[in-house]
């Protein structure tokens, strides 16, 4: 049996405590979006500020509350993608969701994961990686996806918003 | 009255028999979900094995046999909640399926925009939900009735609330904070305002004897999976001539007394709220569960749940002097055994997780009452509750397992 050490590593339970980029952004130019996970009432709110010119995020602040690994998995993603560009941020995106287990082409039917290797092969997720205890426990994983989802939900936004 | 033995009781149902994590269970979910005696299996088991046949249609003999034990079961839910006839109980999937009946039959027949619907912070989304979506197609108006801060209906602006209202709609027991409230006066008050007063029992049959006809109701609606029933099966109870008067609500089979290609003429009461072959073998083993109850008599399952409620209440403010925020009644003769906490700094989500490691059970969220939860300004709580196979044992296990989260979340 996984025991609680392999889901709360110090690392999140550190993140959770002391949150990393706490706070707000001036809206625009930054993109304001929430993510909710209904089940339990976590709640993710980010402020991302894309540099159109470079492609890459300039700045993310994140709020909201919720279980430690929705809230420590949220920390660790704003400080992950900060400064990244967004073909970065796409490659961490999938990366991280391969570590949850979430083989998005796998669901798609596009192959048989073996091109998502290769393309991950290389991708360091760092500090991320504390979080793959959360797969012993599948009934944790949406809160550690949900900081993901609604990052990529605010890049989609932000991309299909008018420009200012 | 004989005290209940919770150790003899839980050797009657077989899921305490396995062990989680290599532990023995410590269920504490039962305001959820309750686990079922043998006697439930048996029951169902009896009717697939020996005389499984549809009811209500055949002349055969174990066509009647089903039909006998369904309406059988009927007449057992009908004594359990003292209706006055056994008529007035219509067999539904669950007690949220009989709120819907209501808003569908009743309320759609009855209400018209800018009538009134009272409900009140505490209730379940089972009861709130079926309501705003008639506001939404009616313009039928919801008004509120406010908690005190010591976690009780607030009945001072009651008339006023129930002028011009055509229903008051509430819960006999909140599933979050156990309150149990006073049903008799509030229907007298609805009833003088020319309202009618729907119950959802559904928390609070189990624990406590129900009597519609006491409450002087007009609705009531309970679930037997809360009572140690099997799923997919619960009761709406309404007055006889309420019931009478209402369209009916699903259609097809069973339902109808004649059917020609351009009308249909409806069944007699309940049948006629009953459409298609209904969940018998789930009513039959409702009945199981019943007797079951009936056995234990609810005078003593309510004095236990008092008993272990006040042992629990005491036990986590002893331990948790500081740390620990119960959200609900203290005093155990107006609440039931669902006590929700939460810890300062730690998420209620972490504090489930943590008590899994020692096979405690317990609920996390918001326990499908969000409007409550807005109120209380809490997102989540942990939600402990007790039944008649718990005992003192199950509540220390939480207490160590509680005192285990609070040293790793070092907070």
């Amino acid at each position: 049996m996984a025991g609680l050490e392999d889901l709360y590593r110090e690392i999140i339970l550190d993140h959770y405590r002391s949150p990393r980029n706490r706070g707000e952004l001036e809206v625009p130019p930054a993109h304001k979006v929430e993510g909710f996970n209904p089940l339990c009432g976590d709640e993710v709110v980010l402020y991302i500020d894309v540099d159109p010119e470079t492609e890459t995020v300039r700045d993310i602040k994140i709020a909201g509350q919720g279980c430690s690994i929705s809230q420590a998995s949220t920390s660790m993603m704003s400080s992950a993608v900060k400064g990244k560009s967004l073909a970065e941020v796409h490659q961490l995106t999938r990366a991280f969701k391969a570590l949850m287990s979430i083989h998005e082409s796998k669901l798609e039917g596009e192959g048989d994961g073996s091109d998502l290797e290769a393309e991950l092969e290389g991708v360091r997720l760092g500090d991320l990686e504390a979080l793959q205890g959360v797969v012993k426990f599948p009934v944790r994983i949406k809160c550690a996806t949900l900081a993901w989802n609604t990052l990529q939900q605010g890049l989609d936004e932000a991309e299909h918003a008018p420009s200012p | 009255m004989t005290a209940l033995d919770p150790r003899t009781i839980r050797r009657d149902f077989p899921l305490f028999e396995r062990e989680v994590h290599g532990k023995p269970i410590v269920y504490l979910d039962s305001a959820s979900s309750a686990q079922k005696p043998r006697a439930v299996f048996e029951a169902m088991d009896d009717v697939y094995r020996r005389y499984y046949a549809n009811v209500h249609r055949g002349v055969y003999e174990i066509a009647a046999e089903s039909t006998n034990a369904f309406e059988a079961a009927r007449a057992k839910v009908a004594r359990f909640v003292n209706a006055n006839r056994t008529e007035e109980i219509v067999f539904v999937r669950n007690a949220t399926e009989a709120i819907n009946l209501v808003a569908y039959t009743w309320a759609r027949k009855n209400l018209v925009a800018g009538d009134a619907i009272v409900l009140s912070h505490m209730e379940h989304h089972a009861n709130v939900v079926p309501w705003l979506m008639l506001a939404e197609e009616r313009g039928v108006e919801l008004r509120w009735i406010p908690m005190t801060p010591d976690f009780r209906l607030d009945l001072t602006n009651l008339d006023e609330l129930l002028a011009g209202a055509r229903l008051l709609a509430v819960t006999a027991m909140s599933n979050v904070l156990g309150t149990i409230n006073d049903i008799r006066p509030l229907a007298d008050a609805a009833h003088a305002h020319d309202a009618l007063i729907l119950v959802d029992a559904c928390q609070f049959a189990p624990h406590v004897a129900t009597d519609v006809q006491a409450w002087d109701a007009d609705f009531v609606a309970f679930s037997a999976h809360k009572m140690c029933g099997p799923t997919g099966i619960g009761g709406l109870w309404a007055r006889y001539e309420l019931l009478n008067e209402m369209p009916p609500f699903l259609g097809g089979g069973e339902m109808i007394r004649d059917v020609r290609l351009d009308s249909f003429t409806t069944n007699d009461v309940p049948w006629k709220f009953e459409a298609g072959t209904p969940a018998f073998v789930e009513a039959i083993g409702w009945g199981a569960a019943i007797d079951y109850l009936t056995d234990l008599g609810m005078p003593a399952v309510r004095d236990h749940e008092m008993q272990l409620t006040r042992y629990a209440l005491d036990a986590l403010r002893a331990r948790f002097p500081e740390s620990l925020k119960i959200y609900g009644p203290n005093d155990v003769s107006i609440r039931g055994g669902a006590v929700s906490f939460l810890f300062d700094g730690i998420h209620a989500h972490d504090i489930s997780q943590v008590l899994d490691e020692d096979a405690v059970c317990a609920r996390a969220g918001h326990h499908c009452a969000k409007p409550l939860m807005r109120q209380l300004g809490v997102p989540a709580t942990t939600r402990a509750s007790f039944y008649i196979y718990n005992d003192e044992a199950d509540v220390d296990a939480l207490v160590e397992a509680l005192a285990k989260a609070e040293k790793f979340f070092g907070l």
